[in-house]
């Protein structure tokens, strides 16, 4: 309670800073965006259907592209844990191809797909792959070696104790991998998505651009953000959320 | 005498047991013979069984981070007999958890041989559960799911892992924490799962590694009279691994004291003192002294490699 009146108490300040500085007029209202005007500007674009559609068409991409990498990457992590040769071959190109921005696959992604649905897919399942695999085999590779233990001791086969012992026990590593996965995706798709031109939140920022609509710019900023709230608040928080209460981690301090 | 019998023999004996503070009698439960309908083995408490164990001269090398050969284990031969209550006892560093994971399978031996049942032991196996001086209970599953586990990977009915898991925690007392998770429960709640984790695979023997030396000594009294009761009603084979030698007295059939690098047998003790036995019992303490007494020299040598090891470092 406590909580959610000081929460409240910080954006009612921010917004009345930013109207306040909106009414002085020190910038032309071209380049700064009123709370007002912002707001217009949400209700209009959820109106006219161009924000939901918008919504709808990222989220569809991010459900797809997310779903590959999060099975992909878990895979690859999971071979890479199992198989030393692979661990020292693509375990090596996987952290070193983690330092490209996940941007720098598009040109690439245009010139195998086009323009097309799957060139977008492409960044996607790229930029949130990797962080994912990484985190997955870091995770496998840090269980407590008594879990193992016990597992064959308990007569755990091989693939018994990677599905019944190790993927459990690395699930607190694996959930911040797929959290951070999910961040990079998202990052990755609307970036995607503002370089070339099909439906998507992406294209409706580039598009406020074009329009000079400097209103809508930030209204669609203010939706992104939202967006990668809510998945937060609705899906990762509720799982680690699980997990803390069955391990009994609670959050320091 | 068949399960429900059984059942309510236990349900019987437990009102009384919480009267007495755990204290009471120990009940012997059934012959040796069986009805094959009968959900569970019953033991009948062997004294003098058959050879279970035998260990013909097993050495454990290792090779340290300076790649200095290391002994922990020198031709350890021994044969440990179908319901025996077998401790042993050694300073830290002797190679105590070492023999037992060779036992367990975990660990290979750099020679000799381990047979259980006359067979050869290679690799983990149900017939030989380990228990851990920290448990290893699984914290993402219940305590009920964690005694399950074992026989969930030998692909047993689910009606059955229910019944076993349910007779099992029983067994130790913890029925109504069958839905909790692992950190809910105090440290000898959760050894008290983990034991019951082990006998629902009921396996031929049952291997100790120092399961209560992390708990107060209250709990751990109060473990040894569980123990010792599980121990009569099973008629299980039980190596425990321990370095206090009065709690080696108060719950061995048989002491096997263990030297300091190399670790070789030093010597062994027949306890043949009557049961239930107290950690307070005069006869108890004295033969924990005579223990001692062969143990002292090996500690001093553990406790002065030490002292070695921190100055070289």
């Amino acid at each position: 309670m406590k909580k959610a009146l000081s929460q409240f108490a910080f954006y009612a300040g921010l917004i009345l800073v930013w109207q306040g500085l909106a009414i002085a007029k020190i910038w032309p209202p071209y380049i700064f965006p009123t709370p007002l005007g912002v707001l217009e500007s949400l209700v209009t674009g959820f109106k006219d259907h161009t924000f939901w559609i918008g919504i709808a068409v990222s989220m569809k991409r991010m459900a797809i592209g997310y779903s590959i990498s999060a099975v992909l990457g878990i895979i690859l992590g999971l071979l890479l844990v199992v198989n030393k040769f692979l661990e020292e071959t693509v375990g090596r190109l996987v952290v070193s191809l983690q330092s490209l921005p996940s941007l720098c696959w598009l040109p690439l992604a245009i010139l195998w797909f086009g323009l097309s649905e799957n060139a977008i897919l492409f960044v996607v399942v790229m930029g949130s792959l990797l962080s994912i695999t990484i985190s997955t085999e870091t995770g496998l590779r840090n269980v407590p070696r008594i879990y193992s233990m016990a597992g064959r001791n308990l007569g755990a086969g091989r693939f018994q104790l990677y599905f019944h012992v190790l993927l459990p026990a690395s699930l607190p590593h694996l959930l911040t991998g797929l959290k951070q996965g999910w961040a990079f995706a998202w990052r990755s798709l609307i970036a995607g998505e503002m370089i070339f031109v099909t439906l998507g939140l992406g294209q409706l920022l580039m598009m406020g651009r074009d329009l000079d609509d400097i209103n809508e710019v930030v209204a669609v900023m203010v939706l992104i953000v939202a967006i990668g709230f809510v998945t937060d608040a609705l899906f990762f928080r509720i799982i680690e959320r699980s997990i803390q209460r069955k391990w009994g981690l609670l959050p320091a301090a | 005498m068949n399960f429900e019998n059984f059942s309510a023999h236990f349900r019987a004996f437990h009102g009384r047991l919480a009267g007495f503070g755990f204290q009471s009698p120990p009940i012997l439960i059934g012959g040796r013979g069986r009805a094959a309908s009968d959900p569970f083995r019953e033991h009948a408490p062997v004294r003098a069984g058959e050879i279970k164990i035998s260990l013909q001269g097993v050495s454990r090398n290792y090779a340290n981070e300076q790649g200095a050969h290391l002994v922990a284990l020198q031709d350890i031969s021994l044969d440990v007999r179908s319901g025996e209550f077998l401790c042993i006892v050694g300073p830290s560093g002797c190679g105590k958890s070492t023999l037992l994971h060779l036992i367990a399978g975990l660990d290979k031996p750099s020679g000799g041989e381990i047979l259980l049942n006359g067979r050869r032991v290679s690799s983990p196996g149900p017939d030989r559960i380990l228990i851990f001086q920290d448990h290893g209970l699984f914290p993402w599953l219940t305590v009920r799911q964690n005694v399950e586990f074992g026989l969930r990977m030998k692909g047993t009915s689910k009606q059955e892992l229910r019944e076993r898991a349910r007779h099992f925690l029983q067994l130790v007392q913890l029925s109504q924490f069958s839905d909790s998770y692992i950190h809910q429960l105090s440290g000898g709640m959760r050894q008290r799962v983990a034991l019951a984790r082990s006998l629902a695979m009921q396996p031929d023997v049952l291997l100790m590694d120092e399961p209560f030396a992390a708990l107060d000594a209250q709990t751990r009294d109060l473990l040894h009279d569980e123990l010792e009761r599980v121990w009569r009603e099973t008629g299980q084979t039980i190596i425990f691994v321990t370095h206090n030698v009065r709690e080696a007295a108060r719950l061995g059939d048989r002491i096997v004291v263990l030297s300091f690098r190399p670790g070789r047998i030093k010597s062994e003790f027949q306890v043949e003192l009557p049961r239930p036995r107290h950690m307070e019992d005069p006869r108890v303490v004295q033969v924990a002294g005579q223990v001692m007494d062969e143990l002292r020299g090996e500690i001093q040598k553990s406790i002065e490699s030490e002292f070695r090891h921190e100055e070289s470092a």
